[in-house]
């Protein structure tokens, strides 16, 4: 269990010029001891490139990364005691669950009693005691991925945990029992974890701490409220949130702060207001659809703009072709600048 | 689950036609010259097992086949571990990988005859350099002369010839394993010996199969190189059972012999192949449950 | 650790490099200098360098004839076998039939059949045919272990390819011709390269079956060089040209594939 703290960027070339000569652009972030933290973002935003360099398997081309305070950057994976678990199953075929989740211990020369007591424990967290004696090479995909991240539990000093989208070959059904699980050892073990995903549910279940990344930024880190209510980057905004937040120019309503080129505001917080009242636009409405829980309702302002705002099954929804007035402005409206980040 | 398509056999006809005008009517000729003794192209007379009796008590043909079976044992013994060694030492990326990739397949292309001959003037003492370069060394060395000098100088042609078929398929295998397996085994902490042992190894199963199938076969059917580099001497020092079975038709003419002789062969082979097929596709079928969607290094 | 690792390898890999080369720079020596040179005196370099060896066969016609009719057939027969090779595959990839496990295991058995056992078959059939000693006979001779070769890493690389891809162009309204030419095969152009390069390999560098066929007209350079052998006084200059001409082709081809080799022997089918 450790405390990391990164302050690095990492580029492609020996001497970058541009943005976009950087696999990671300079950043600076702490994860706190024992926390869960997931590194959020689209294909190829570098969310892997950290998650490397946290582990050790890659170097940044220039900063550090401290683990308690001790500076580690040039250390391997091993001599920082992270586990990893991988986007597929990583196992050795040839040996048994029991022998699997004993390698790491084993290679360390702990004593056999001592490994056989501590795989009998991890296996009895992971729900893998009756397969103990079973090859590994014929089980489940999650059984699979259990005993890869076994291997990296079985040691007790182990610094911290990383996952690289480890359910991506879980069948569906089976993810959340997985996700369950991982909050569960989370719970008892209290180790650091970070996790890397592109799927924000996962991504806002897991952690308790999100940080979401786009072409190499981390753009913002926080809690799956604050980036649910203030995000502070428009990508955020859009990419947190299903549908995600609407954009329109800060000059459609008076009233708009200074340097504020656009309003965001979320679907949730659109409602349905009395016609030319303060904060409010018309739109005519484009679609409507039943979502069960809510309506989901589509509507086109003069410029063309889509409005998305989600309303509750009780409300009177209008009719397709009806104009409607949506209330913009609020309390939950945020502002943004032209470099896409928050003002107010 | 393929669909099944009996009309599949249209798209199957033209290789079946070309094969077996290839294989099937020759094969059926071999049949008939088995069970008849040809005394001359007019005078043909049915002799039923008469031939495949004599051929099976024919003690030049059990020598021939010890010979062959040492011989191939020899060059599995030696060939797989190189090959794999072989594998292991070549670069996989960049610019080198592509050169010793050419250099160490060059070998595959020779012309057999042209193999036995490179190895025929290498080894001599007046104009080859292995040969001058023992000479000089005080080491007494002649296949021509010496049996067992011939049987090494046959094995390690061999062993020159076809290390890098093994050492290409193992390279391929082990291009095949994900980068993320060498990630977890240093964050386990393996040794570069259980590296191999646990995680290259066991990939490389498949591959070996196949490597030691086909090595086995060709080695066991082998005429050209060994002929050319010793003509089957000293006496039949590295007389093999094709060379065997050329003399037996070719030289002496014994068509009704050689015949049968050839099936004997033949049915020797495949006996073996079925076995190695079956066991190849039963570790097929283990690798592919334990397949991943790595990327490729 | 790594650094130590590094020598290991590397030394390894130039020793064996060494072993590999040296025979073949020998011969390539030895193809640069004249016979009484090689009989005389014993050198890495040759003293008196000279391309007469490379001329006599460039010149005679019984030398270079070899050539030009070894990669006649040797094309002919590589030709042959990809074309009916790709439909089988197709089947075999595709499609279950009555008889395909069997019909693939024939095939291959045909691959571990000694050429000697169809010496004297072979003899026979294409004196009938009135074929010996053309390059068709060859060509056709050398189908029996090159059309399973390429039927069995073709179907490799087929399975590869989704069955999806099929059904979309049969629903985009594709013919099987049509699809099977221009959607299919370039999806499997490395396997069909892999393909070629064993058919012209094994093909072209196969003694018994080349040599039983021809006398002439069609004989091919693997002939011609033993004929040099057993012919009385050893030509060893000009057999060494001509042996380190037939390394050439070879070299070319591997140099083009280099890339798809790894790729084909992965697919565990050679």
């Amino acid at each position: 269990m450790a405390r990391i703290d990164l302050d690095l960027a990492h580029a492609y070339r020996p001497h970058p010029k541009a943005d976009s000569d950087y696999a990671l652009l300079p950043l600076k972030m702490t994860f706190e001891d024992g926390g869960a933290y997931a590194l959020l973002g689209p294909s190829g935003c570098g969310k892997t490139t950290l998650l490397n360099i946290v582990s050790g398997l890659l170097t940044p081309s220039q900063g550090t990364v401290r683990f308690d305070g001790r500076d580690v950057t040039a250390a391997s994976p091993q001599q920082r005691n992270i586990a990893q678990v991988f986007q597929f199953p990583v196992i050795y075929d040839t040996m048994t669950v029991a022998e699997n989740l004993a390698f790491p211990l084993r290679n360390r020369k702990v004593a056999e009693d001592r490994i056989r007591q501590r795989v009998g424990e991890i296996a009895e967290m992971l729900e893998l005691n009756h397969q103990l004696d079973q090859r590994a090479a014929g089980l489940s995909a999650d059984a699979k991925q259990k005993i890869s991240l076994g291997r990296g539990l079985v040691r007790s000093d182990v610094s911290a945990v990383l996952f690289d989208e480890p359910l991506t070959v879980i069948d569906p059904h089976l993810k959340w029992q997985l996700r369950r699980k991982l909050k569960q050892i989370h719970h008892e073990l209290k180790l650091t974890l970070v996790y890397v995903t592109h799927d924000q549910v996962e991504a806002l279940t897991f952690a308790d701490q999100v940080v979401v990344m786009t072409r190499g930024r981390a753009v913002q880190i926080g809690r799956a409220s604050e980036l649910f209510e203030r995000p502070a980057h428009t990508f955020v905004g859009h990419f947190i949130g299903s549908p995600g937040m609407n954009f329109l120019p800060a000059a459609v309503l008076p009233g708009a702060p200074a340097g504020a080129a656009k309003l965001g505001v979320r679907p949730e917080y659109v409602a349905l207001a009395a016609p030319d009242s303060a904060g409010a636009v018309p739109a005519k409405v484009t679609q409507v659809q039943d979502i069960g829980t809510y309506w989901l309702l589509g509507a086109a302002l003069a410029d063309g703009t889509v409005l998305r705002a989600r309303l509750g099954v009780e409300q009177a929804v209008p009719r397709v072709g009806d104009t409607a007035w949506l209330a913009i402005v609020g309390p939950h409206t945020c502002w943004y600048g032209a470099n896409e980040e928050l003002i107010a | 689950m393929k669909p099944l398509n009996q009309k599949a056999w249209l798209l199957v006809l033209p290789v079946i036609v070309c094969v077996a005008f290839s294989a099937i009517l020759p094969l059926m000729t071999v049949v008939n010259y088995s069970v008849q003794d040809i005394i001359s192209p007019e005078r043909r007379v049915f002799v039923g097992t008469e031939w495949f009796a004599s051929v099976m008590r024919d003690e030049d043909l059990h020598a021939a086949l010890l010979r062959q079976l040492g011989f191939s044992l020899a060059v599995l013994a030696v060939e797989i571990p190189l090959g794999i060694v072989l594998a292991l030492s070549m670069p996989a990326t960049g610019w080198k990988a592509s050169a010793v990739l050419v250099v160490v397949a060059l070998s595959l292309l020779i012309p057999w005859n042209v193999v036995g001959t490179i190895w025929q003037i290498y080894g001599r003492a007046d104009i080859g350099l292995l040969g001058a370069a023992l000479q000089k060394l005080g080491i007494d060395y002649s296949y021509t002369g010496n049996a067992r000098d011939a049987w090494i100088t046959v094995l390690v042609m061999d062993v020159w010839h076809w290390t890098p078929l093994v050492a290409l398929l193992c390279y391929a295998g082990l291009r095949a394993i994900p980068d993320a397996y060498y990630q977890a085994a240093r964050i386990d902490g393996a040794s570069k010996w259980a590296v191999f042992r646990y995680i290259q190894l066991p990939k490389l199963r498949g591959v070996l199969m196949i490597a030691v199938l086909l090595r086995f076969m060709d080695s066991f059917m082998i005429y050209t190189e060994p002929f050319v580099l010793t003509g089957g001497g000293p006496g039949n020092a590295t007389t093999f059972l094709s060379q065997y079975l050329t003399q037996k038709a070719v030289g002496q003419f014994d068509l009704g012999p050689a015949a049968a002789f050839s099936l004997i062969y033949f049915l020797i082979i495949l006996l073996l192949c079925f076995v190695l097929y079956n066991w190849m596709q039963r570790v097929g079928t283990v690798d592919a449950g334990a397949a991943d969607p790595g990327a490729v290094r | 650790m790594k650094a130590r690792r590094f020598q290991k390898r590397s030394v390894f890999l130039v020793a064996y490099i060494l072993f590999a080369l040296l025979p073949i720079y020998w011969m390539v020596n030895m193809s640069f200098k004249t016979n009484n040179e090689i009989l005389s005196s014993f050198s890495f370099f040759p003293q008196q360098f000279t391309w007469d060896n490379y001329r006599t066969i460039f010149t005679d016609a019984s030398w270079y004839s070899g050539y030009i009719n070894s990669l006649i057939y040797v094309a002919i027969n590589t030709v042959i076998s990809i074309t009916v090779a790709l439909p089988a595959a197709y089947a075999f990839s595709r499609y279950r039939f009555l008889g395909d496990k069997h019909v693939f295991f024939w095939l291959l058995t045909n691959r571990m059949t000694p050429p000697a056992v169809f010496l004297l078959p072979f003899f026979q059939l294409y004196s009938t045919l009135g074929l010996m000693d053309t390059h068709l006979a060859v060509a056709l001779a050398h189908l029996v272990f090159n059309v399973p070769l390429a039927v069995w890493i073709l179907e490799g690389f087929m399975s590869g390819v989704p069955r999806e891809i099929d059904e979309t162009a049969y629903i985009d309204g594709y013919s099987f011709p049509r699809f099977f030419l221009t959607i299919f095969i370039p999806l499997i152009k490395a396997g069909v390269g892999v393909a070629c390069f064993f058919c012209f390999m094994f093909s072209w560098v196969e003694l018994l079956l080349a040599r039983t066929l021809t006398s002439v007209n069609a004989k091919p350079i693997v002939a011609t060089m033993t004929r040099t052998v057993s012919a009385s006084g050893m030509d060893w200059a000009v057999l060494a040209a001509a042996g380190t001409l037939t390394i050439v082709p070879g070299a070319i081809v591997i140099w083009f594939v280099r890339h798809y080799i790894a790729k084909g022997f992965a697919m565990g089918r050679v």
